[in-house]
C-alpha cells in the first residue's frame, strides 16, 4: 500500500488522494469554501478571489489554482481571509443591477447566497453600476449584462465545452463584458441555444427565456385544449426543484401537477422516442446495407443539428432526417389528436416540457410548422415547470400520482432512456440487432454504450455484421469527432451526439445542483430504474406505437411517416451582417458579385478566386460596371467555392467558369440596356 | 466619376493586403496580434467585417477576434482622423501639466474623452499612457511626430497651422 | 555569411583600421528626445555645412570612406532635456540645444578652427560655469554608467562598432567554452536580480528553466515597458540593441532555447526598427541563425510589437498576448519557467536585465558584485523626471543615496517653471504605479531592492519621479489609481472594481466629501486589493495609496477633517479669495465674472461671494496683480 500524504485544513489533517488543487482538497474536508468562477469541469480561472485562504509560509493564495502539498497548513478563515472575501463580494453588488426579488436567478444566485452567508448588510461603496440594455433576441436565453459578475464560466463553457465561443469577454478593466462578437445579440451569430451558460452562470446574467406565461395564457382560455409532453430527463430532475433527491423518479407527481394546473392531456416524449427508434434504426440499417452516407449522426439534439448546419455542411446529408423526439410528438399530435379530443387545430396547444433551453429554439422553427400553426406550440423547461407548480400553490411532494394519458402516455424503455448520453444508440441497438440478427433478444443492456466519457466507442457484432458505435456529449468533442469523420480516420456506422454533457438529464434547462457530477450520474441511474421498471424495454413493443403506424402513418419510412416524422437541414451563416464591400462600380446599372469567403469555400480556394476576379476585372476595365461583395455564406458549403453573379450562383466555381459567367450576365445588361 | 474609382480601387487593394498578411502569418491564430496590426495599419481601424474575416480565416471565433480587438488600446473599431494626436498623460508629464494641454486641445476642436474625432475625420485627440519621452514632458505626438516641452498655447498653435495647410489643399 | 566565416577579430581589426583614418567624429544623439527637437535636421545641416566646407562627410563608417569626419547618430545619451546634443570627438566637446542654425559655426570653429562654441556648452545651474563634456557636468560626473555606458556614443546600427567594442565575444565564449550550467552558475554568482520590478535572481530563473524537460524552450526580452515616467529600456533598446541580442544569446544557452522573442513596446517605433535592425544584422553576420559559432546550436529571434497594454509587463499575460489572446494574467503556478509561450519553459526578462549580462560575463561575476550593494550588486537606471533641473536617463550603482540623486546629478529641485528652488523637496515617486513614495527622511536611504521594499516602495522598472512641495499627494495617488483602473485587465474582481472604488474614494477625498468611514474604507479596500489580487499589477496597484497614506496622513486628514489641501491643488476645497492688500481695485475682474460673485468699488479691494463662485478661474486670469485665490 502506498503511503497517504496529509494537509491541514484549519487544524484538521486531510488526506491528499490525487485532487488537482487545494479547493478539491478542502472542499473534501466539509469545508465549502465560496467560489464564482470555478468549475470542475472547466479551466481554472482564478479571478473571482473568493477561494482564498492563508497557507503557512505562502501567505494568501488561490486554493482553485495551488496544488496541494504534503505537510501544507492551511487556514481558511482568518480575519484577514474574511474581510478579504467580504470586500469582494461588497465590490461585486456595487457593481450589480441589485433588483434582486424579481431576478429569474433568485432562488439559485450565488451571490445572493453568498452575501447572505458573509453576512453583508450593507454595501459600503458607492454603485458603480450603469445601466446595459438586455438582450431578449434569442428564443432560447436572456442574456442581462447588468447582472455579470465577469466570471467568465459562461465564455469558458461555450468555448471549451462546446467549442464554438460564440460570447466571450471585449474590453478592458471597469469596461469589460461578456459579448457576443461586435456587441451583437445571441441570435445573430452561432450560438447554438443549449444553454450551458445559463447553467453555469452564478447570478442573473444569462438565464434560460420563459415560456411560463404563455402556458398561463393557454391554461386560461377556455377555448384552447392544452396538451403536455414530458421529456425523459425531466421526470429524474423535478423533484430537486423541491428539495429531493436527484433521479427521484416523478413522473406520476408531475402528471397529476399538469391535471391540476389544467392541462387536458398529459403525455410523454418517450412515446415519440419510440417512435424515433424506429424510423432513426429503419434509416440506418437502410444507408448500412447500401454503405451509403454512413456514418449517420443522430438528430435528436437540435443545439447539434445547427451546429452542424453551421460547421460541417458536408456532412448534414450524414445526419438522421428523422425529426427529434419532440417534434415528431407535436406533428403527429397535431395531425390526430383535433378528431380525438375534438378541437380545432387552432385550439389545440402543445406545451413541451423539456430539459432543454434549445427545444424552444427547435420548436420557433419555420419548417415545424403546418399551415403556419407550429407543431410545438410552447417549450417550458424543468425550471419553468417547477416554478408554475410553486405558483399554484401545489406541494408537489405530497401529490397523488397520477398515470399519463393514452395513446402518447404509452412507452417503453428504450425512449425513456434517450434522456441520458448513450440512450439513443442503445435504443436503436435494442430495435437493430434483434432486425439483423432475426431473434428475440434476451438481454436488452448495451453496458458498453453507458458511461461517461466524452467520447465512447463500442462494437458490436450481429449475425457477423460489425456495428460500430460512437457515443460523443458536448460539441468540443462532436468537433473532433466530426473532423475524423471529414478526414475519413474513422469508420464509425453510428454516432450519437448530444450537446450538454452527459446528455439530456444535463440539460440547462434541469434545476441547478450544487453538484453537478453527482446530480447527472443520479438522474442516470433515476432513467435506467425506470427502464427496468416498466414491462417493454424496446421499442418495437410498443404496441400503441405499432398500432400508430397501422391505423395512421403506414408503413415505417413510408410516405406519411416521411412527412411527418422526417426532416432536412441546410447550411447556416454562423454570424449575421458580415459582408465586405469590396467594389462599387460607378455606373448606375450594375451586375452584383458575391464570392463566398466562409471557411469551406476558403479551404475550396475562393480567396484565389476573388483575386483572379478582380485582376480580370481591372485588366478589362470592368471596375465601374461591376458590385463585388465577399460574403460569408451562400449556404451552399457542401459545394463550394460558390459565387454569384447576377442571379445566378455558381457552385464548384473556377476562374473560368466565373469569368464565363460574367462576360454572359455583362452582355445580358448591355443588351436590356440598349432595349 | 474618379473619385468612386479611386475609393474602389483602394478597397480592392486592401482586401487583398489582409490576404495577403493572412498568407504571410500563415493564418496562424497566434499571429492574431501583428495580423491585427498589420491590417490596421492599412485600413486605419478594424472595420467589423474584416474582423469576421480575419476570424474566419483564422478558425477562431468572431467573438474572440472582437475579444482581442478590444482589449488592446491600439486597436480601433472606428475610424480615426487624418491626423492622430497623442498627448502624454505619464507621469512625468502629468505633474508637468499635461491635463491643461489636453484640454485645450479638446476645447479647440470641439471633442471629449467620449468623443474623440472631429465629424470631418481630420483630428483624434487621444491620451497615451507614456511615450518614454518623460525628458521633455510634457509630451504630444501628431501622428508619429514627437512633439515636447508643449504648453496649451504652442499644442493649439500646431492644431491651427495643420488646418490652415490643409484648407490650403 | 557562412560561420565559418564568422571571425569577430577580423572584424574588429578593420573596424579599428577604419576608425583609425578618421580626423573627427561627430555623435548626434538621436534618441526619441532629440530627435523631437530636431536632431535630425541638425544632422542634415552637419551634410550640408560640411559639404560646403569642402570637408569629407562620412555619414556611414566603411573601409573605402577613407579620412574625413564620421557624422553618426547615437542613441539616447540620457541629458534629454539639454537636447539635441552633440559630441565632437577626439575633444569631447558636449555642445547641448544645438539648433540647425547652429551648425555653421560648430563646422567653422571646431571642425575646421578647431576650436570651441562657448555659448553651445552646457552651462552649471549652480556655478555658471561653461562645461566643456561629460567629464564636467554634474549631471554625468556622478552616475555609473555600466549598461548604459555605450549607449549614446556607439552607432547603435552599426554591428561593427559593437563588435570591435567587444560585443558577442561573450555569447561566443557561452557557446563555445561553457555549458549551460557554467553559464547559470556564472549568473547565479553575480547576484545579478531582475531590473523589471519583483528583482529576482535572474540565474536562479534560468536555472530552474534549464532542469525543465524538453527540447523546446524560449526566451523572452520584455521590453514592454509600460510604467508611465520611465524609458530606460526604450533607451537601451534605441542606443545599444546589440547588448540585449547578445544578452538574449546567453540566456538561450543557459538555458537550451533555440527560439527567442523581443517583445516591444508599440509606443517605440523606434526601438522596434533597431532591435529589428540588430536581428538582421546579426542574422546576416551568422551570429544568430544556424550553427552559431560552429556550435551545431542555432537561435532564431522574432521581434514582436506590443498592442497598448500595460499589463502586459506581467509575465503570464504578456505571453497571452504573444499567443494572440487577451493580455490576461493566469494563476501561478505553473510558473513561465513549467508552461510559458506555447506551454513550454520560458525564461522571460527584461531589457535592462539582459543587456547587463554581455557586461557580467564581461567584467566577470566577482567585478560585478563589488559594484552596488550585498544584495543588490551591480547598478541600476532610472528615469529622472518631474521637479528637478537635470532630468534624464541615469545610472548610478545600488546603495546611491536619493539625496544624491536628487541634488547632484538632479541638480536640485525646482518650481512649476523649472527654476531651482531651495528647499523645495517633497517627495520622490518610485517605481511607477506600483511603487511608493518617498519623502525627506528617506533621502539618506541607500537605494536597492530591500531597502526599498523596507520602506514600502519599490524599485519597479526605476521611474523616479521628484515631486516639490506644491505637489498634492492625494492628487498623486489618484493620478497613479487612474492609471492602474484604466490598465486594470479587468479579470480579477478585486483589482477591476477594487481600482474603481479607490478612485471614486480618492474623488470624494478631492472633492470635500470625505469623512472618516471614507478613510477607513480606502484603506481596507486598499489591503484587500493588495493581498487577494490576481497578478502583480493588482497586487501593487494600492502601493501609491497605501504609500502615500502612511507617509502624508497628516494631508488625507486635512483634506478630510478641514476640507482643506495643504498645497492648494485640490480646486474643490480652496475658497475663493482676493487678497485686500494686492487687489487695486481696478474691476477687471468683478466685470469678467460670468456669474457676478465678485463685487467691490472702484480702487476699493474686492470681495468674492463664495456661495456664488463657480471657480471657473475667470477672474484669476484676469488680474493683473495676483490677487486672486483660491480658485
Amino acid at each position: 500500500m502506498t503511503k497517504t500524504d496529509f494537509l491541514t485544513v484549519d487544524g484538521r489533517d486531510v488526506p491528499i488522494e490525487g485532487e488537482r488543487n487545494l479547493l478539491e482538497v478542502i472542499r473534501k474536508a466539509g469545508i465549502d469554501i465560496p467560489t464564482f468562477c470555478y468549475h470542475s469541469d472547466l479551466s481554472v480561472y482564478g479571478a473571482c478571489r473568493l477561494c482564498l485562504v492563508d497557507v503557512e509560509g505562502r501567505g494568501i493564495v488561490a486554493s482553485c489554482s495551488t496544488i496541494p502539498a504534503p505537510g501544507m497548513v492551511v487556514k481558511t478563515k482568518t480575519e484577514e481571509i474574511r474581510e478579504i472575501r467580504k470586500i469582494s463580494v461588497e465590490l461585486l453588488l456595487a457593481n450589480h443591477d441589485q433588483s434582486c426579488p424579481t431576478c429569474p436567478k433568485s432562488a439559485s444566485c450565488q451571490l445572493q447566497d453568498l452575501a447572505r452567508r458573509l453576512g453583508i448588510e450593507k454595501v459600503r461603496f458607492k454603485s458603480t453600476h450603469k445601466p446595459k440594455e438586455v438582450d431578449r433576441t434569442s428564443p432560447s436565453i436572456v442574456h442581462d449584462p447588468n447582472k455579470c459578475a465577469l466570471c467568465g464560466d459562461c465564455v469558458r463553457a461555450c468555448h471549451e465545452i462546446q467549442g464554438i465561443g460564440a460570447i466571450d469577454f471585449a474590453g478592458r478593466g471597469s469596461g469589460s463584458a461578456v459579448v457576443p462578437a461586435f456587441g451583437k445579440n445571441l441570435n445573430q451569430v452561432e450560438c447554438v441555444y443549449c444553454g450551458l451558460c445559463s447553467s453555469v452562470c452564478p447570478t442573473g446574467a444569462l438565464t434560460p427565456k420563459s415560456e411560463v406565461d404563455d402556458v398561463w395564457k393557454a391554461l386560461d382560455n377556455p377555448k384552447k385544449k392544452v396538451v403536455a409532453q414530458i421529456a425523459p430527463a425531466v421526470r429524474v430532475a423535478l423533484g430537486e426543484h423541491f428539495g429531493m433527491e436527484p433521479g427521484t423518479i416523478t413522473t406520476g407527481q408531475i402528471a397529476a401537477a399538469l391535471k391540476i394546473m389544467g392541462f387536458n392531456q398529459v403525455y410523454d416524449t418517450s412515446f415519440a422516442a419510440d417512435l424515433t427508434v424506429i424510423e432513426e434504426a429503419t434509416e440506418f440499417l437502410q444507408r448500412k446495407t447500401k454503405g451509403e452516407k454512413l456514418p449517420q449522426f443522430t438528430s435528436c439534439c437540435p443545439s447539434w443539428v445547427k451546429f452542424a448546419e453551421q460547421y460541417y455542411p458536408e456532412l448534414l446529408q450524414n445526419i438522421s432526417s428523422c425529426r427529434s423526439p419532440q417534434q415528431m410528438f407535436g406533428s403527429l399530435a397535431k395531425d390526430m389528436l383535433p378528431e380525438k379530443l375534438e378541437v380545432d387545430v387552432r385550439d389545440l396547444v402543445i406545451v413541451s416540457i423539456m430539459p432543454c433551453t434549445a427545444k424552444k429554439f427547435e420548436a420557433k422553427q419555420a419548417k415545424f410548422q403546418a399551415n403556419g400553426i407550429p407543431d410545438v406550440d410552447h417549450v417550458i423547461t424543468t425550471q419553468e415547470l417547477g416554478r408554475m407548480i410553486e405558483e399554484s400553490g401545489l406541494s408537489f411532494k405530497q401529490l397523488e400520482p397520477e398515470s399519463l394519458d393514452m395513446p402518447f402516455g404509452f412507452k417503453t424503455g428504450a425512449g425513456v432512456i434517450f434522456g441520458a448520453s448513450g440512450g439513443v444508440t442503445e435504443a436503436v441497438l435494442r430495435y437493430a440487432v434483434e432486425k439483423i440478427g432475426g431473434k428475440k433478444l434476451d438481454s436488452v443492456e448495451f453496458k458498453a454504450v453507458r458511461g461517461e466519457a466524452g467520447v465512447r466507442e463500442a462494437t458490436v457484432s450481429v449475425a457477423g455484421v460489425d456495428v460500430r458505435l460512437a457515443v460523443v456529449h458536448g460539441l468540443a468533442n462532436a468537433r473532433r469527432v466530426a473532423e475524423q469523420v471529414k478526414a475519413k480516420e474513422c469508420t464509425y456506422d453510428l454516432i450519437e451526439v448530444m450537446t450538454c454533457p452527459g446528455g439530456c438529464i444535463g440539460g440547462a434547462g434541469q434545476p441547478i445542483a450544487r453538484d453537478r457530477a453527482d446530480a447527472k450520474r443520479l438522474r442516470a441511474k433515476g432513467l435506467y430504474a425506470t427502464d427496468k421498471m416498466l414491462e417493454f424495454h424496446k421499442s418495437q413493443e410498443n404496441h400503441m406505437v405499432a398500432e400508430c403506424y397501422a391505423k395512421h402513418l403506414g408503413n415505417v419510412g413510408g410516405e406519411k411517416a416521411h412527412h411527418l416524422l422526417h426532416t432536412g437541414y441546410r447550411s447556416r451563416k454562423r454570424i449575421r451582417e458580415t459582408e465586405l464591400d469590396l467594389l462599387n462600380g460607378a455606373n448606375a446599372k450594375k451586375l452584383k458579385v458575391d464570392v463566398c469567403v466562409g471557411t469551406s469555400c476558403m479551404v475550396r480556394g475562393s480567396q484565389q478566386l476573388l483575386h483572379q476576379l478582380i485582376r480580370y476585372l481591372e485588366e478589362h476595365g470592368l471596375q465601374n460596371d461591376i458590385d463585388i461583395k465577399a460574403t460569408f455564406c451562400f449556404e451552399r458549403c457542401g459545394r463550394g467555392p460558390t459565387i454569384s453573379v447576377g442571379d445566378t450562383v455558381i457552385e464548384k466555381c473556377t476562374f473560368e467558369k466565373a469569368c464565363k459567367a460574367l462576360d454572359k450576365e455583362l452582355e445580358k445588361m448591355k443588351i436590356s440596356q440598349q432595349a | 466619376m474618379p473619385q468612386t474609382l479611386k475609393k474602389t480601387t483602394q478597397r480592392l487593394r486592401q482586401f487583398e493586403k489582409v490576404c495577403e498578411i493572412l498568407d504571410r502569418y500563415q493564418h496562424d491564430p497566434m499571429k492574431l496580434i501583428p495580423i491585427l496590426q498589420a491590417v490596421q495599419d492599412e485600413y486605419r481601424y478594424l472595420p467589423e467585417e474584416v474582423l469576421a474575416y480575419i476570424a474566419t480565416s483564422l478558425g477562431l471565433s468572431p467573438a474572440r477576434v472582437y475579444g482581442v480587438a478590444t482589449f488592446y488600446a491600439h486597436f480601433a473599431l472606428e475610424p480615426k482622423g487624418k491626423y492622430i494626436i497623442r498627448l502624454c498623460d505619464g507621469t512625468a508629464c502629468h505633474v508637468k501639466k499635461s491635463i491643461p494641454v489636453l484640454d485645450a486641445l479638446r476645447e479647440r476642436l470641439g471633442l471629449s474623452e467620449e468623443k474623440p474625432t472631429t465629424p470631418d475625420m481630420l483630428f483624434t485627440v487621444e491620451t497615451v499612457s507614456c511615450l518614454g519621452a518623460c525628458g521633455l514632458a510634457p509630451v504630444m505626438v501628431i501622428n508619429d511626430e514627437v512633439h515636447g516641452q508643449m504648453t496649451p498655447e504652442k499644442a493649439v498653435a500646431y492644431i491651427d497651422e495643420i488646418i490652415a495647410c490643409e484648407e490650403k489643399k | 555569411m557562412s560561420t565559418a566565416a564568422l571571425n569577430l577579430k577580423k572584424i574588429t581589426e578593420e573596424y579599428a583600421c577604419d576608425a583609425e583614418r578618421l580626423k573627427r567624429r561627430v555623435i548626434i544623439c538621436a534618441g526619441t528626445g532629440c530627435v523631437s527637437n530636431g536632431a535630425l535636421k541638425v544632422f542634415d545641416a552637419f551634410a550640408a555645412e560640411m559639404a560646403a566646407a569642402g570637408l569629407n562627410f562620412i555619414p556611414e563608417l566603411k573601409p573605402e570612406s577613407g579620412s574625413g569626419t564620421y557624422v553618426s547618430k547615437s542613441g539616447c545619451q540620457g541629458f534629454c532635456q539639454m537636447g539635441p546634443l552633440v559630441t565632437i570627438e577626439p575633444e569631447g566637446i558636449l555642445y547641448t540645444k544645438v539648433k540647425p542654425r547652429d551648425v555653421p559655426e560648430i563646422v567653422k570653429t571646431t571642425l575646421v578652427e578647431g576650436g570651441i562654441v562657448d555659448r553651445l556648452l552646457y552651462q552649471d545651474l549652480v556655478d555658471g560655469r561653461h562645461c566643456h563634456g561629460t567629464q564636467d557636468i554634474p549631471f554625468y560626473t556622478r552616475q555609473a554608467r555600466t549598461v548604459l555606458k555605450s549607449c549614446g556614443i556607439i552607432n547603435p546600427e552599426d554591428i561593427r562598432e559593437y563588435i570591435a567594442g567587444g560585443g558577442y565575444e561573450a555569447a561566443m565564449r557561452a557557446y563555445k567554452e561553457m555549458t549551460p550550467q557554467s553559464v547559470c552558475e556564472e549568473i547565479m554568482h553575480s547576484g545579478l536580480r531582475g531590473r523589471g520590478g519583483g528583482g529576482f535572481p535572474a540565474g536562479r530563473k534560468w536555472d530552474i528553466t534549464r532542469k525543465e524537460p524538453g527540447p523546446k524552450k524560449y526566451v523572452i526580452c520584455n521590453g514592454d515597458e509600460g510604467d508611465p515616467g520611465a524609458f530606460m529600456d526604450r533607451s537601451v533598446m534605441e542606443g545599444n540593441p546589440h547588448s540585449v541580442l547578445e544578452g538574449i544569446m546567453i540566456a538561450a544557452r543557459a538555458i537550451g532555447a533555440d527560439e527567442a522573442y523581443v517583445y516591444v513596446r508599440a509606443e517605440y517605433p523606434l526601438a522596434v526598427q533597431r532591435v529589428r535592425k540588430a536581428v538582421q544584422d546579426a542574422q546576416s553576420l551568422g551570429i544568430l541563425g544556424e550553427n552559431i559559432f560552429g556550435t551545431g546550436q542555432s537561435l532564431t529571434c522574432h521581434v514582436m510589437e506590443g498592442a497598448g497594454a500595460f499589463v502586459c509587463g506581467e509575465e503570464t499575460a504578456l505571453i497571452a498576448s504573444m499567443e494572440g489572446k487577451r493580455g490576461m494574467p493566469l494563476p501561478k503556478p505553473p510558473f513561465p519557467a513549467q508552461s510559458g509561450f506555447c506551454g513550454k519553459p520560458t525564461v522571460i526578462n527584461n531589457v535592462e536585465t539582459l543587456a547587463s549580462i554581455p557586461i557580467i560575463m564581461q567584467m566577470g561575476a566577482a567585478a560585478f558584485r563589488k559594484l552596488g550593494t550585498e544584495a543588490s550588486p551591480g547598478t541600476k537606471t532610472f528615469a529622472l523626471t518631474g521637479h528637478v533641473a537635470n532630468t534624464g536617463l541615469i545610472e548610478v550603482p545600488f546603495g546611491t543615496t536619493l539625496r544624491e540623486i536628487v541634488n547632484n546629478i538632479g541638480g536640485g529641485v525646482t518650481d512649476d517653471n523649472g527654476n531651482l528652488t531651495g528647499g523645495g523637496f517633497k517627495a520622490v515617486q518610485i517605481g511607477g504605479p506600483s511603487g511608493g513614495c518617498l519623502t525627506e527622511e528617506n533621502l539618506d536611504l541607500p537605494l536597492d531592492f530591500d531597502s526599498l521594499k523596507s520602506v514600502g516602495a519599490m524599485v519597479g522598472s526605476g521611474g523616479l519621479v521628484v515631486m516639490n512641495k506644491e505637489t498634492c499627494m492625494v492628487k498623486i495617488a489618484r493620478f497613479f489609481m487612474q492609471f492602474t483602473q484604466n490598465e486594470s485587465c479587468g479579470k480579477c474582481v478585486l483589482c477591476r472594481e477594487g481600482t474603481k472604488q479607490m478612485l471614486s474614494l480618492l474623488d470624494d477625498i478631492i472633492e470635500g466629501r470625505g469623512t472618516e468611514e471614507t478613510l477607513d474604507l480606502l484603506d481596507r479596500v486598499a489591503r484587500a486589493v493588495q493581498k487577494g489580487s490576481l497578478c502583480g499589477l493588482g497586487k501593487t496597484a494600492p502601493n501609491p495609496i497605501l504609500s502615500t497614506m502612511r507617509q502624508f496622513r497628516a494631508e488625507y486628514e486635512a483634506h478630510v477633517y478641514q476640507k482643506r489641501c495643504p498645497s492648494g491643488q485640490c480646486k474643490a476645497l480652496l475658497t475663493p479669495e482676493i487678497i485686500a492688500e494686492k487687489c487695486k481695485g481696478c474691476t477687471a475682474c468683478a466685470r469678467k465674472c460670468p456669474v457676478g460673485a465678485i463685487t467691490g468699488a472702484v480702487k476699493e479691494p474686492h470681495k468674492i461671494d463664495p456661495d456664488k463662485c463657480i471657480k471657473c478661474g475667470v477672474c484669476k486670469e484676469t488680474c493683473k496683480f495676483n490677487a486672486v485665490t483660491g480658485v
